[in-house]
């Protein structure tokens, strides 16, 4: 009997060591698998009763000797885990191996697709750059921007030596899909970083994860020391001409750092300070050198893309935003977790339909998409598709895909002003904008709370400064949240109407 | 009769003396630094596994890591002081920190931070008068669809409760 409960840190947060020894304790060595996603059925124990991964949960330790005993008709039993609706609404493309498979085995890796799209890569290097152009993937980390334009620029740049460097500095409240994949799918990004090598002639890469992720971070120390053995990565990869190797390195606890040019002074053994540009880091960027800064979501969807071929990936999505985006649900949330769709769902079909609505059953007050640093959308913008022009024309950004929901107890001024404290806590110093704007910030927000409605409009102005003076998007992107919640929800900024002097 | 010698001008008129390493120590630390000394870019590798060797990046040290790799004293004090991470005086033998992001404030971290503030004595970054515990903040544990989340040691806690991360301090011994 194969038996499966999540190593996930989610599913570990919510009792699945437990549950594991438990399993363990009745002699049964379970496979720890990524989460399936489903985070409020966490720890989501699995057993194949006939061919077919049957769910269970939330599991705790003592439920397991009953499940065990007698699966088949058991209270916490959910069914074919593939069968849910949860599972069967998605379109899972980058997530497909998350939670099925063993992440540490690379026999289970590759019995389940990997390494097709590396050895499709090796086959013909010279078309990598144009099939992922083709599927017109954009950058997964935030930003948006083209992959395949930022590969073609390093690949055609003449260098002694260039870097693969993967952004897993994934410190926005509300994402966790860089932590599921490489906690679930390790080998995906290891792969992905090595069919970026080939195209544009790299022999090095960094991963470049948070410090407050230290689950992830085994696992991917392990899937590199793996792969290495087996020949995935060395001085031939997978017997070919091609050497690439990397290393993982571990954040030091500054925001600042999910940031491109920061983060690469950061690997440099620098401040994590922010760099200006130009020279971009495709043309100058780990020392001195041509480097690929990506995102562990868009490298990980490229072996899918390159061994599906770019219109398959293309055909799924909308406008500009082509192929699945893994959403993930959080805050004050019923069903909560990763659940990976094409682009184009609106944003209320997200909240209400896939999310179920808020946790304590109260009405939804605002959703905060993209991280700290997006925007605040009440319920009148939920008919805004998914898609990065869409949220960009309502004054938002799709970011990373992080959706927090409030309930409507949500206060917005004091979350305005986290938002701007955040800022500054974390603004690395370089710029004046944010350095000084996001502390004036803070100020302004609390005359503004006692009461002096002269404050919004230097509020606003504020903010325009920082929008369009910041050096990078820690100070340009504050006045996403901020201004979104003076505009779309005004009442919590000047209280109860007070009485008319003239009355 | 010839001028008196001006006094010694010391390399680096503006740092201030540092006691050195104890012998055992200063071989510590030149083991870590020798076993990066291959790697691009060392200096957060070094500090890491200084911090995980002594609780902190002791003062000290800072001359050491920046001679053995050609750069100021004053570069390494910065990078130290730039990221939250690094500590120059030791934490408490066991940390709590509570997740103080947005997708946690929506299901209450705030109120959940103020009542484990008040039942431990203990204000954000500061240490049990024993040296047991130290409460922390942290920015995203990534744990967002259980909030609110938090951290007791190596242990994850997704859905904390006061009662729930209270016990968990008053375990760690």
């Amino acid at each position: 009997m194969r038996i499966w409960v999540p190593a996930d840190a989610a599913a570990r947060a919510l009792g699945a060591d437990e549950v594991a020894a438990a399993v363990n304790a009745a002699g049964i060595r379970p496979i720890r698998n990524g989460s399936r996603g489903m985070i409020w059925l966490e720890p989501l124990l699995e057993i194949e009763i006939g061919g077919r991964r049957h769910g269970f949960g939330p599991v705790a330790a003592a439920d397991v000797p009953s499940i065990l005993a007698a699966p088949e008709g058991h209270p916490l039993a959910l069914g074919p885990v593939d069968d849910l609706p949860w599972m069967r609404a998605q379109t899972r493309l980058t997530f497909a191996r998350v939670g099925v498979i063993d992440p540490l085995s690379l026999d289970d890796y590759q019995a389940h697709g990997g390494l097709a799209g590396l050895r499709a890569a090796l086959a013909d290097p010279a078309a990598v750059v144009q099939t992922v152009t083709d599927a017109g993937l954009r950058g997964r980390g935030g930003a948006g921007f083209p992959t395949g334009l930022k590969w073609a620029t390093v690949a055609r740049a003449p260098a002694d030596r260039k870097y693969i460097v993967c952004n897993a500095d994934e410190g926005d409240s509300g994402t966790f899909a860089d932590r599921m994949l490489m906690e679930g799918d390790p080998f995906a990004l290891i792969e992905g970083m090595a069919i970026a090598a080939i195209a544009v002639g790299a022999a090095q890469g960094y991963v470049y994860v948070r410090s407050e992720y230290p689950h992830a971070i085994r696992a991917m120390e392990r899937a590199i020391t793996a792969a290495r053995g087996a020949g995935v990565l060395g001085g031939s990869v997978l017997g070919s001409a091609h050497a690439f190797d990397m290393e993982l390195r571990v954040g030091a606890g500054a925001y600042v750092c999910g940031e491109e040019t920061s983060l690469l002074n950061s690997l440099e053994g620098k401040r994590g300070i922010v760099r200006a540009k130009p020279p971009i880091p495709a043309l100058e960027g780990l020392f001195g050198r041509p480097t690929v800064v990506n995102n562990v979501l868009s490298l990980a969807t490229v072996p899918w893309i390159m061994a599906n071929g770019a219109a398959a990936y293309a055909a799924h999505g909308m406008g500009r935003s082509r192929g699945t985006m893994p959403l993930q649900i959080a805050g004050n949330v019923r069903h909560g977790g990763l659940c990976e769709v094409p682009f184009g769902l609106t944003l209320g079909q997200i909240v209400d339909e896939i999310a179920g609505g808020t946790a304590s059953g109260r009405p939804v007050k605002a959703v905060q998409v993209g991280g700290p640093l997006g925007a605040y959308f009440p319920r009148s913008l939920f008919d805004t598709p998914f898609g990065y022009e869409e949220f960009a024309g309502q004054g938002g950004l799709v970011g990373h895909a992080g959706i927090v929901l409030f309930d409507d107890s949500a206060d917005m001024l004091p979350l305005a002003r986290f938002a701007m404290e955040f800022c500054a806590i974390e603004s690395c110093g370089k710029c004046t904008p944010c350095r000084i704007g996001s502390t004036r910030g803070v100020e302004t927000i609390d005359r503004i709370a006692a009461g002096d409605r002269d404050a919004i409009p230097i509020l606003a102005d504020l903010c325009n400064t920082m929008k369009w003076g910041s050096l990078c998007a820690l100070g340009g992107f504050a006045p996403y949240p901020v201004m979104s919640a003076l505009t779309h929800f005004p009442e919590d900024f000047t209280g109860k109407p007070r009485m008319e002097a003239a009355e | 009769m010839k001028p008196a010698p001006p006094d010694p001008v010391p390399l680096r008129p503006n740092a201030p003396p540092v006691p050195p390493l104890d012998p055992a120590r200063a071989e510590r630390l030149d083991d870590i630094i020798a076993r990066h000394a291959g790697q691009e870019g060392p200096l957060l590798p070094i500090l890491h596994e200084v911090q995980a060797e002594w609780g902190m990046i002791p003062e000290a040290a800072q001359p050491v890591i920046a001679r053995a790799l050609g750069l100021a004293r004053a570069e390494v004090h910065g990078v130290v002081s730039f990221y939250h991470d690094f500590r120059e005086a030791p934490a408490g033998r066991h940390v709590l920190r509570i997740c103080r992001a947005e997708a946690c404030q929506a299901m209450g971290a705030d109120a959940l931070a103020a009542r484990v503030q008040a039942a431990l004595g203990l204000d954000w970054h500061a240490t049990t008068p024993d040296g047991r515990l130290t409460l922390e903040p942290v920015f995203c544990l990534g744990l967002c669809a259980c909030a609110p989340a938090a951290q007791m040691g190596d242990r994850l806690v997704g859905r904390a409760t006061p009662e729930r991360l209270v016990t968990l301090a008053g375990e760690a011994r």
